[in-house]
C-alpha cells in the first residue's frame, strides 16, 4: 500500500495533512481495513477544541466502536458533512473523500511527535 | 491468549488464500470477513454466502438409552424426533439458567448435539458428568476434533447444491436432514441454518473439508456466491432476531426471558432445569428479550443500559442491550435487549445509553427480517 508523503501519521492511525495554519485529518486505510465497513462516525463538533492524542470522536464499524484520537491540537473548522450519510467514503477512499474534519494547527511544533510516511509504513508492516 | 494457542480449522489454509481477515474466536483463529461484511449480508440475502462453521461443536449420543438420556439433558423433547428431523434446544442448568443452546439432529442411530464452539467444553463436561450420574446405557461421542461443518445459506443455495448431488434436496424440508453424497463427499446435509434464509449445514469428515468447499466455492461462481465470515453471520442472525449465547443466552439468562418458552416441554418427565423453569413459567420472567430499533442517532451496542424515555431527573435503568448493530437490509439501526418485563411492550420508546446520551430507541416485534415464502416473491 502506498502512503501520500504529504501528511504525518499518528500510532493510533490517523492522519494529518497540513494545510497552511490548518491541517486536515483523517483515519489511515491501515486502520479502516482492521475495522471493516464503517457505518456511523460521530464527528467533532465545529469550534470544538481538539487535544493532541486525546479523544475527539467516534467511529463504528459493523461490529465495532472505535474512539477517534487527535493528531494534533486545534480547534475545528470544518466537519466532512458527507460522512454522515455515507460513512463508507472512510472505507473507499480513506486518505482523501473519507476525510474527517479540519482544524487549526494550535502548535505545528506538534507534527514532530508524529510520523512520517515511510515510518509509519514500518509501524504498520510490523503490526 | 496468542495466535499460536489458537485452534485453525481444516479450511485455514483456503481462508488464507482468499484473503480473509482472521481473528481469535471461541479459541479458533476465524475468518471475520473476506472483503466487506455488509457486501456479504446482503449477498446470503439476495443469493448464496459460504461459510466454515468447523469450530462447531459435535456431539454424537446413540445406544439404547440415547433418547431417555436427550430427553433428561436437553428443555425440548428430542424423544419426539423421527429420524431426519431436528430441532432448536436448550441445555439448562438446574437454576433454569442456559449451559448452551443447540440444535439436536435425530439420526440414524441416535443423536447428533451441535453446540457452540465457545461452550463446547462446558456441554461435554455437563453431559459427562449427568450421564456419570445415571444409570443408563448411553455411548457419547465428541466428534468435534473429526468433524467440518460447511454451511451454504441463502436463497439460491438450494439451487446451488441441486448440481453437486443426487440427493433430491426437495424432500429435506426445514429443519430435516439426510445422510448422502455431495461433491463426492460423504456429508450429513441439514437444512437448518443461522442466518435467516433458506440454506444448509453440511457435516463432513475433517479430512474432506477442503474438497467440499471448493467444489461448492466453484459451482457457486455462477449464482453469486461469496464466502463469507463471521461478522455478517452476525448481522444476519440479528436481524432474523436469533439468540447468540453470550449476548442473549447466559448461564444468567432463561429461556422465557428470551422469549423461547416453547422450545421447553413439561409434558416428558423429568429434566435438568425442570422446576425452576416450571417456577419461571408460573410466575412470569422477570425481564424479556425485546427488539430496538434506533429513532435517535447512534448504534445500541452489547452491555449498553437502557432507560426510561423521557422521564424527569436521572434516568432509570430498566434493562441491558444484548446486541447492536445496523441492518443492512432494512437500513436502520438495530439491537435486543433484556429489559424489565413491566416495561416490555411492543410500540413502546425507550432510551438507551450511548456515551453517557440517551438515545430514543421503539421497541419491535421480533424478527426484524422474515425471509420472503416462495410464494410470495415476484414471478418473473
Amino acid at each position: 500500500m502506498t502512503l501520500p508523503d504529504d501528511r504525518r501519521y499518528s500510532r493510533e492511525h490517523e492522519w494529518i495533512r497540513p494545510e497552511g495554519d490548518a491541517g486536515v485529518i483523517g483515519l489511515t486505510r491501515f486502520a479502516v481495513d482492521e475495522l471493516g465497513d464503517i457505518v456511523y462516525v460521530e464527528l467533532p463538533a465545529i469550534g470544538a477544541t481538539l487535544t493532541q492524542f486525546a479523544s475527539f470522536g467516534v467511529v463504528e464499524s459493523v461490529k465495532a466502536v472505535s474512539d477517534l484520537f487527535a493528531p494534533a491540537s486545534g480547534v475545528v473548522l470544518t466537519v466532512n458533512e458527507e460522512l454522515r450519510t455515507r460513512p463508507e467514503l472512510m472505507n473507499s477512499d480513506p486518505h482523501d473523500a473519507g476525510w474527517i474534519c479540519r482544524i487549526t494547527l494550535a502548535d505545528s511544533a506538534e507534527l514532530d511527535a508524529l510520523l512520517e510516511a515511510p515510518a509509519y509504513g514500518e509501524l504498520i508492516g510490523s503490526e | 491468549m496468542t495466535t499460536a494457542d489458537l485452534r485453525r480449522t481444516p479450511l485455514d489454509a483456503v481462508h488464507r488464500a482468499l484473503g480473509a481477515r482472521m481473528v481469535a474466536f471461541a479459541g479458533y483463529e476465524m475468518p471475520i470477513r473476506y472483503t466487506s461484511e455488509l457486501e456479504e449480508h446482503r449477498t446470503v440475502r439476495s443469493a448464496v454466502g459460504l461459510f466454515d462453521l468447523s469450530h462447531m461443536g459435535e456431539i454424537g449420543l446413540s445406544g439404547p438409552d440415547a433418547s431417555a438420556f436427550a430427553r433428561f439433558a436437553l428443555v425440548s423433547d428430542p424423544g419426539t424426533l423421527e429420524p431426519g428431523q431436528a430441532q432448536y434446544s436448550m441445555l439448562c442448568a438446574p437454576d433454569g439458567g442456559v449451559i448452551d443452546d443447540v440444535i439436536v439432529y435425530r439420526t440414524d442411530p441416535g443423536y447428533l448435539v451441535v453446540c457452540n464452539a465457545a461452550n463446547h467444553d462446558a456441554v461435554v463436561s455437563h453431559l459427562a458428568a449427568l450421564l456419570a450420574e445415571l444409570e443408563l446405557d448411553v455411548r457419547f461421542e465428541d466428534r468435534s476434533e473429526q468433524t467440518a461443518l460447511i454451511a451454504p445459506q441463502g436463497p439460491r443455495a438450494a439451487e446451488l447444491l441441486t448440481g453437486l448431488t443426487d440427493i433430491d434436496l426437495e424432500t429435506i424440508g426445514k429443519y430435516r436432514s439426510t445422510r448422502g453424497q455431495v461433491a463426492d463427499v460423504t456429508c450429513l446435509v441439514a437444512r437448518t441454518g443461522y442466518t435467516g434464509e433458506d440454506g444448509f449445514e453440511l457435516f463432513c469428515a475433517t479430512q474432506d473439508a477442503q474438497r467440499l468447499w471448493e467444489a461448492v466455492f466453484r459451482a457457486g461462481a455462477e449464482f453469486g456466491l461469496l464466502p463469507c465470515g463471521l461478522a455478517s453471520r452476525d448481522t444476519l442472525r440479528l436481524e432474523a432476531g436469533m439468540p447468540l449465547y453470550g449476548n442473549e443466552l447466559g448461564r444468567d439468562v432463561n429461556p422465557y426471558e428470551a422469549n423461547l418458552g416453547r422450545v421447553v416441554k413439561f409434558d416428558k418427565g423429568d429434566f435438568v432445569g425442570r422446576a425452576a423453569l416450571e417456577d419461571i413459567q408460573r410466575q412470569g420472567p422477570h425481564r424479556r428479550l425485546v427488539g430496538l430499533v434506533m429513532q435517535d442517532e447512534g448504534i445500541a451496542r452489547h452491555g449498553y443500559p437502557v432507560v426510561e424515555a423521557a422521564v424527569a431527573g436521572p434516568p432509570a435503568e430498566i434493562g441491558v442491550v444484548t446486541s447492536g448493530s445496523v441492518s443492512p437490509t432494512l437500513g436502520q439501526r438495530i439491537g435486543m435487549a433484556l429489559i424489565r418485563s413491566e416495561a416490555a411492550e411492543v410500540g413502546r420508546s425507550v432510551a438507551v445509553m450511548i456515551r453517557d446520551r440517551p438515545c430514543r430507541a421503539e421497541q419491535v416485534k421480533l424478527p426484524f427480517y422474515r425471509r420472503p415464502r416462495p410464494a410470495e416473491e415476484p414471478t418473473t
